[in-house]
């Protein structure tokens, strides 16, 4: 058990930077999930943090210590990989028992231990079978078990429940959140699907290009999201985005509506051009009365709740999730109130959000 | 399977093509086996029979009779003119043109037979002399010993050091590595004899001459291995080695522990090769071996081809011999080779 923390950590491979200064702190127990789109280094973090890659620059520090310098092997970590990477030439009691044979535990302690990490995993009848031999569901028990039995200071997930099918996925990513209420390691879980960091996280780093774009717990970033991008990636589905301009403490759209905003909440300095976000269940379709009129594009009806799609008058891609069922047809005009409180607004120049006490 | 081979072009009866691939087959078969039956066949034959004009393929034996009187078992003939046409009697000795010979009945009786009047008596047998004589008057043993002591030892090493190199050349990035490679895929380019010169020097040098180790070491890193291995170990994932990275393990574990227990088909291959390149190697060892006790089954055969005189029987008996291991593990591992070869992309 420990924390975590990298201080201005940066890599490069000849000119090309790929991770460009990035801080951050995880607090010892806490559950902290990297999300981002791929290509945007969360991955290559992680390495770095395990000692699989070397640091560039910068200071990554466990328990306190500096482990730059240190091989992942004495860095006292575990980590589960996106292809299991489970050694196919052994059963599933020597892959789980091959690191503590490395850390030169004895006999007696590897069975017990292993045992006990295969009993809590439910793969304690697989124990004498390889890995070819095993579902993918069993083959990722099998990689968290042999991370567990290590008892390491950090685990690492690197995008772990990619290669399972949806219903799996569901059922290890609560299986992942009960291992880790269980035994309160600091884990750390790399994943590009922000469904899994909302339900799993107890922090969330959104990542983009080399950038720690915000960090905090899943609902401040859904609620206050520090900038455009991170207010797109987190919730599904997407927000919305309309460009604007302040005009008399309102937005005015590019496509002549305005929105009145709460002054008090959002820097509004009078002719800035900004984006307004709202989320899908911040609109809401009205019979009569001002309001965003769209063309709809298509609805989906999933029974209990509905979701609209449209688009503007200048093609703006609307989305509106409505409760309960709809009688909205495609092909339809349909007039859409926002919500002021449910509303987001950025800078359209650096994309920052406007909210007054936002971190920047 | 059966079905398989026996399938055949026409419903009924064999179309043309069918006899045509037949007749193609059987004669593969017969230019593929037909030396090595030819060989077998004749290592049972004994000198006389070898020099027989003209060769019969089955090996044939003078029957002999052990008479009272007699200390040796005398040949026995069959005779087809004069007074004892008919009958088969034994040879007691040959004075040029006439042969003396007795009637088994009557052992003390010699009787002169013109040789153009009699024939031998024959029977198929098998004359495992040849065989007993390579124990007996060669040191058969030491030879075969010399050759499995390089087969052996030489795979072993070559299968070290070809993966040691392969796996760095897989798994490591380094600079000049793409250099490295090119050179060990280039060393195929230039033959054997070129070397040849150079490596006796440097074999000399090292005091190595006339040594088993002489033979063994300098074949020991084969580039066709390097590249084998190399481009098996590719297809091993990288994060395996992290697991085992994440797992403590050292580097020379994850070699140990991890590479080679999962390159195990194209080591299995490599290690047929390495085999069945050693124990039929002629030139290295002819060179680097010039003493009888440290010959190798190859250089024993050679050394039965004289200036004036070749012994036929011995030889024959020999390579057949020297041939039953070689065989013996290619008829075993024949579909690894196959596999093996196909898998890695080699030649």
């Amino acid at each position: 058990m420990a924390d975590l923390e990298l201080r201005g950590v940066t890599k490069a491979y000849g000119a090309a930077e790929v991770i460009k200064g990035v801080d951050l702190q995880v607090a010892e127990g806490e559950f902290c999930v990297f999300v981002g789109p791929s290509g945007c280094g969360k991955s290559t973090l992680l390495r770095m943090i395990s000692g699989l890659e070397p640091i560039t620059g910068g200071e990554v520090r466990i328990g306190g210590e500096v482990v730059n310098r240190r091989g992942p092997a004495e860095r006292g970590l575990a980590m589960v990989f996106q292809s299991y990477a489970l050694y196919p030439h052994m059963t599933v009691r020597q892959n789980l028992s091959f690191g503590l044979e490395n850390l030169r535990a004895t006999k007696a302690d590897i069975e017990t231990r292993v045992t006990e990490a295969a009993q809590m995993l439910q793969i304690d009848k697989l124990l004498d079978r390889r890995p070819k031999d095993l579902s993918g569901g069993q083959r990722q028990r099998v990689a968290i078990g042999r991370a567990v039995v290590r008892e390491p200071r950090i685990f690492l997930f690197d995008e772990p429940l990619s290669n399972l099918d949806a219903e799996l996925r569901v059922e290890m990513r609560g299986e992942i959140s009960r291992l880790h209420r269980r035994i309160g390691n600091t884990m750390i879980y790399v994943t590009h699907d922000q469904v899994e960091a909302m339900t799993m996280a107890d922090k969330i780093a959104v990542l983009r290009d080399g950038r720690l774009e915000q960090f905090g717990r899943p609902l401040d970033l859904y609620n206050a999201p520090a900038n455009a991008f991170v207010a797109g990636f987190i919730g599904s589905p997407r927000m919305n985005f309309f460009t604007g301009r302040i005009a008399g403490g309102a937005v005015r759209l590019t496509t002549g509506e305005t929105v009145a905003l709460p002054g008090d909440t959002f820097d509004m300095a009078e002719g800035a051009e900004v984006t307004l976000g709202i989320r899908p269940n911040g609109l809401h379709p009205v019979d009569s009365g001002s309001g965003l009129s769209v063309t709809v594009t298509g609805v989906e009806r999933l029974g209990g709740e509905s979701y609209i799609y449209g688009s503007t008058q200048d093609g703006t891609a609307v989305t509106v999730h409505s409760p309960g069922q709809t009688a909205i047809e495609p092909g339809g005009a349909v007039t859409l109130a926002i919500d002021p409180a449910e509303a987001h607004l950025f800078s359209a120049k650096t994309s920052k959000s406007l909210r007054k006490g936002a971190a920047s | 399977m059966a079905n398989f081979i026996t399938r055949t072009r026409g419903r009924q009866r064999l179309h043309w093509t069918d006899w045509a691939s037949y007749a193609y087959l059987g004669f593969g078969v017969l230019l593929m086996f037909g030396p090595v039956l030819w060989l077998v066949l004749s290592s049972f034959k004994t000198e006389t029979e070898l020099q027989h004009y003209p060769p019969r393929l089955l090996p044939y034996v003078q029957q002999t009779v052990t008479l009272p009187g007699y200390d040796d078992p005398l040949l026995v003939f069959h005779v087809t003119q004069g007074p004892l046409a008919g009958q088969d009697v034994a040879q007691v000795r040959r004075i040029g043109l006439v042969s003396q010979m007795v009637r088994p009945d009557d052992p003390t009786t010699i009787v002169k037979v013109p040789i153009a009047d009699r024939e031998p008596v024959e029977h198929v047998a098998l004359a495992t002399s040849n065989y007993q004589k390579l124990f007996q008057r060669f040191n058969f043993l030491r030879f075969l010993w010399n050759s499995t002591f390089i087969t052996v030892v030489a795979t072993a090493i070559t299968l070290l050091v070809n993966s040691m190199a392969a796996f760095a050349l897989s798994k490591y990035e380094f600079r000049g590595r793409g250099t490295v490679m090119a050179m060990v895929i280039g060393t195929l380019m230039i033959p054997q004899t070129v070397v040849l010169v150079p490596l006796f020097l440097i074999t000399r040098d090292f005091g190595l001459i006339n040594t088993l180790w002489g033979v063994i070491i300098p074949g020991a890193a084969t580039p066709t291995g390097v590249f084998l291995l190399r481009q098996y170990m590719l297809t091993i994932p990288d994060e395996i080695l992290d697991a085992a990275r994440m797992d403590n393990a050292s580097e020379w574990k994850i070699y140990w522990r991890i590479i080679l227990p999962l390159s195990a088909p194209a080591i299995a291959v490599l290690a047929i090769l390495s085999i069945m390149w050693r124990w039929n190697d002629f030139l290295w060892p002819l060179i680097a071996l010039s003493q009888t006790e440290n010959f190798t089954l190859q250089l024993a055969l050679n050394s039965f081809r004289g200036e004036f005189t070749t012994d036929w029987a011995s030889l024959l008996a020999m390579t057949v011999l020297t041939l039953v291991p070689v065989v013996a593990v290619f008829a075993f591992l024949q579909k690894y080779i196959a596999t093996g070869i196909a898998s890695t992309g080699g030649k």
